[in-house]
């Protein structure tokens, strides 16, 4: 599952791995965090891609500028990695698949994990040189709000909603299910282990081989993380609604509720 | 943080029993698969899936409440960040501590609960008869070993029934619920409003020290309440078992199977009569004390708790934030232990968010010098073995995590079952009502004072009492009512219930609508200012008005019913729309409810 050099893209990629790459140059590590978090240290070696910066001008061929900026060609080993439960990294992960980067995964940690296990960091930036990046959009991965709206009518087509259990009990796409982001991790690693991934799955009745489409709150953040979390264990159809939810109310469509529970009022926020 | 403090060895203590069986979370997720495809009936499914702790939601089949036992409140740290994990996993992220010292996860996907069951296991947890009609969580007073009035520490003697009990053939199928309550003394347990209650008891016999307990039996609250009956002036330690058989099957054989309405053991108690029941329990304790077997006892654990305080690395003295003084006043109890105290931490309705959670584990290890909190009986958690002059550093830790509400042994703390907010049977938002209330109060600061703070506020979203209503100096249930064709909220008040050893239930007063209900517990407050006398406390006060012994201008409750009765006027809904919803809901309200499966 590890080996960078595997034709097959793993979904993530262990902690020795990247140690020992570091100075490797056909691997590059994205920092996806802030600025100013960059600033103050990475892994080393690390290019800092802030999502922000990301979502900004999220056409393909911005991206595919971006890339070429942080010396990515396209056969470039990439590993994203962020502090936010590994949901920003996957949301990069997905664009830069998006746009046809194939060798690119995730960091099995997230920087707070990196550094509790007393790995090296760096406030240095590394020297790079810009590349060349072809553009081979790859839309099978993206559903948008057009596409889903048919895709949930027919059978073997799952919607999985990624929000926290109270936002989805208030409003959701209708006939999606709910598996809260957080129900994705494990202790100490952004994804849960690929037998009990698995034994979410047949416990929720979703078949292996079903379309699954994942969505979320507002930029397929979390859903981004699902859409790892079923790829990593070889989930072969996946898509992300990448506009979610926000998207989805702005446009009107229809929305499910749980009705008639005054559900809010045992949240202790 | 400033000040840091390093864990002793205490802090990494384990429970000594594992009450989980993982196989059970694996049948748990085969069954919830047959019973989608329709290979299993929904009443025998609802049968085993309350067996195993999973309560039914509110107007879902598509969700349950799990239901987690905490035999004698005893929590670990260690298993306080399970359950933090597991309600940010499979709940709301926030979770419930019950008024029977069990912690609920609320909005669990049915197909999930299987998953909790997984990760209880790996703590020592189980949800295990945790509703259903058999022997439920066995609660112990959160005080038992620290407090000033006890004859000795029950609680060892609780933990051995539970553990005696979980899944024991004699209680898979009783013809209800069934609850056992020990307390330290009479006032810091609820014994004689459960099945069985029970509190430590000395006699000398021959010059020679004998433990035993006085027993409590059918008492209990719900639709209709009833106060528990003592037993017989001593039954000694060796008698704990075997007259906990014979009730248990006294009940199984005799209490009612046909009328779902009157099936506690507390109307069998009732419909007989206490003499002949008396009767019944003691002769068929002598044929259980006769037929069992010597090796059938209870396996009390008399090793007492390792006590050691934590070690402070850091003795820099930080200036002690505002509130200090409130909060210890109104949230602490000296121990009998020299310089060691009990901090009670209210929650708000008993909710508390998995960070809190995560903030009370380590809290637990830095602080206390037994290693565990114990749940309360009042949707608390209480750590007990502070020493004292840890207290302000305590206090700025809770406030850091948003847990140092003062008032937890006051009337400020207002207790309210979880009601519209999950129950099936609420018909109002009791829950939403507990937590304005208790922030009114702190807002009014009314938690600093002492003639309140021996009264108590009970809400329950229905007649069944989870809320525990029937005991409170002010009580409320909750009903509907309407003015044309217009619903409002509208609860029952009673007054002047108690749970000490002068336990009485409340005193139907009149009915209040729910936005009317904090205006009109100020104005008993405002009243009693008027008239107590020197000395006088809020809960004596009521106590003489439902005895009809009071001289001021309140004698009876009538009085307090006509001088209450002009707040209670339901406006028209064009002036005061707001009148007509309940909290946490903008829509006008209507009754709904579902199938009860009986939830606290």
């Amino acid at each position: 599952m590890c080996s960078l050099s595997s034709e097959i893209t793993p979904t993530t990629v262990d902690v020795d791995t990247v140690r020992s790459k570091i100075n490797d140059d056909s691997l590059r590590l994205i920092d996806v965090r802030r600025e100013e978090d960059y600033n103050q240290g990475h892994i080393p070696n690390a290019v800092n891609l802030p999502l922000a910066s990301l979502l900004s001008g999220d056409s393909p061929e911005s991206v595919v500028k971006l890339v070429e900026d942080m010396g990515i060609a396209d056969d470039t080993k990439v590993v994203v990695y962020d502090d936010t439960f590994g949901a920003l990294a996957s949301r990069v992960t997905w664009t830069l698949q998006y746009i046809g980067h194939k060798n690119v995964a995730l960091l099995e940690v997230t920087y707070s994990q990196w550094k509790e296990l007393g790995l090296k960091t760096s406030t240095e930036k590394p020297n790079i040189k810009p590349a060349k990046h072809s553009l081979n959009l790859n839309p099978d991965i993206m559903a948008t709000a057009e596409y889903l709206e048919n895709a949930k009518e027919k059978d073997n087509v799952v919607l999985i909603d990624n929000r926290e259990r109270l936002n989805f009990l208030e409003q959701h796409i209708p006939g999606s299910i709910n598996i809260p982001y957080r129900t994705l991790a494990t202790d100490g690693k952004i994804l849960r282990t690929k037998e009990s991934m698995r034994n979410l799955l047949k416990n929720r009745g979703i078949p292996e081989d079903a379309e699954i489409i994942t969505y979320c709150g507002s930029v397929g953040t979390l859903s981004g993380l699902a859409y790892y979390a079923l790829k990593s264990i070889g989930i072969p159809n996946v898509k992300l609604y990448v506009n979610s939810f926000k998207e989805w109310k702005k446009l009107e469509k229809p929305i499910g509720k749980q009705e008639n529970a005054a559900y809010w009022d045992l949240s202790a926020e | 943080m400033a000040q840091q403090l390093r864990p002793s060895k205490s802090a990494s203590k384990k429970p000594k029993i594992d009450w989980s069986r993982r196989e059970e979370a694996d049948n748990f997720a085969r069954t919830v698969k047959l019973y989608r495809q329709g290979k299993i009936d929904h009443d025998s499914f609802r049968r085993f899936r309350l067996q195993h702790g999973a309560y039914g939601t509110r107007m879902t089949d598509d969700y349950a409440m799990v239901r987690i036992k905490i035999p004698a409140g005893q929590i670990y740290p260690y298993q306080l960040e399970k359950i933090a994990q597991l309600s940010e996993m499979y709940s709301i992220g926030s979770a419930h501590v019950s008024t029977r010292e069990n912690i609920q996860l609320h909005w669990v996907v049915l197909e999930d609960v299987s998953e909790i069951m997984h990760g209880l296991a790996d703590v020592g947890l189980t949800s295990r008869e945790a509703c259903g009609n058999t022997v439920r969580n066995v609660m112990c007073s959160p005080l038992s070993g620290v407090c000033n009035d006890e004859m000795f520490d029950a609680t060892s003697y609780a933990i051995a029934t539970a553990k005696f009990l979980l899944r024991n053939p004699l209680n898979q199928t009783l013809p209800r619920k069934f609850k056992f309550n020990f307390s330290c003394c009479e006032k810091h347990g609820m014994i004689r409003i459960a099945d069985v209650g029970l509190i430590p008891q000395i006699r000398e016999l021959d010059g020679k020290k004998q433990r035993g307990f006085k027993i409590f039996l059918g008492g209990g609250l719900g639709n209709k309440s009833f106060v528990g009956y003592q037993l017989e002036d001593f039954t000694p330690e060796e008698d704990l078992l075997y007259t906990s058989i014979a009730v248990l099957q006294i009940f199984d054989r005799m209490g009612n199977r046909k009328n779902m309405a009157r099936n506690r053991m507390r109307y069998l108690v009732d419909e007989m009569g206490w003499d002949k029941f008396q009767n019944l329990i003691l002769k068929q304790r002598t044929i259980v004390r006769a037929t069992q077997s010597v090796i059938v006892r209870l396996n009390i654990n008399q090793k007492p708790n390792e006590i050691k305080r934590p070690i402070s690395i850091s003795s820099e003295n930080g200036s002690v934030p505002d509130g200090y003084a409130r909060w210890l006043k109104s949230t602490t109890y000296k121990q009998k232990q020299e310089g060691y105290s009990a901090v009670f931490v209210t929650l708000e309705a008993g909710d508390i968010t998995a960070n809190q959670l995560r903030a009370m584990a380590e809290i637990t290890m830095d602080f206390s010098a037994e290693g565990f909190a114990r749940n309360g009986f009042s949707q608390d958690i209480i750590l007990r073995y502070v020493h004292e002059s840890d207290l302000p550093r305590l206090y700025s830790r809770l406030l850091e995590a948003g847990l140092a509400n003062s008032g937890s042994l006051t009337m400020a703390s207002a207790v309210g079952c979880s009601g519209t907010s999950s129950c099936n049977l609420a018909l109002t938002n009791s829950h939403r009502l507990a937590k304005e209330i208790q922030r009114k109060f702190l807002e009014l600061k009314l938690d600093e004072d002492d003639d309140l703070s021996d009264a108590t506020i009970k809400i329950s979203g229905c007649p069944n009492s989870c809320g525990q209503h029937d005991i409170a100096t002010i009580g409320f249930f909750g009903g509907g009512a309407r003015v044309g064709k217009d619903m409002y909220p509208n609860y029952s008040m009673s007054l002047g219930g108690r749970f000490d050893d002068k336990t009485m239930l409340g005193v139907t007063c009149m009915r209040v609508p729910v936005k009317r209900a904090i205006p009109v517990i100020l104005k008993i407050i405002e009243l009693f200012k008027k008239n107590k006398q020197p000395d006088d406390t809020l809960s004596r006060w009521i106590d003489r008005i439902v005895h009809d012994n009071e001289s001021s201008e309140i004698k009876s409750i009538k009085d307090m019913k006509k001088i209450l009765s002009p707040l209670v006027i339901p406006p028209s809904k064009a002036d005061d729309p707001d009148f007509y919803s309940d909290y946490g809901t903008d829509t006008s309200y209507h009754t709904i409810t579902g199938k009860g499966e009986c939830a606290a």
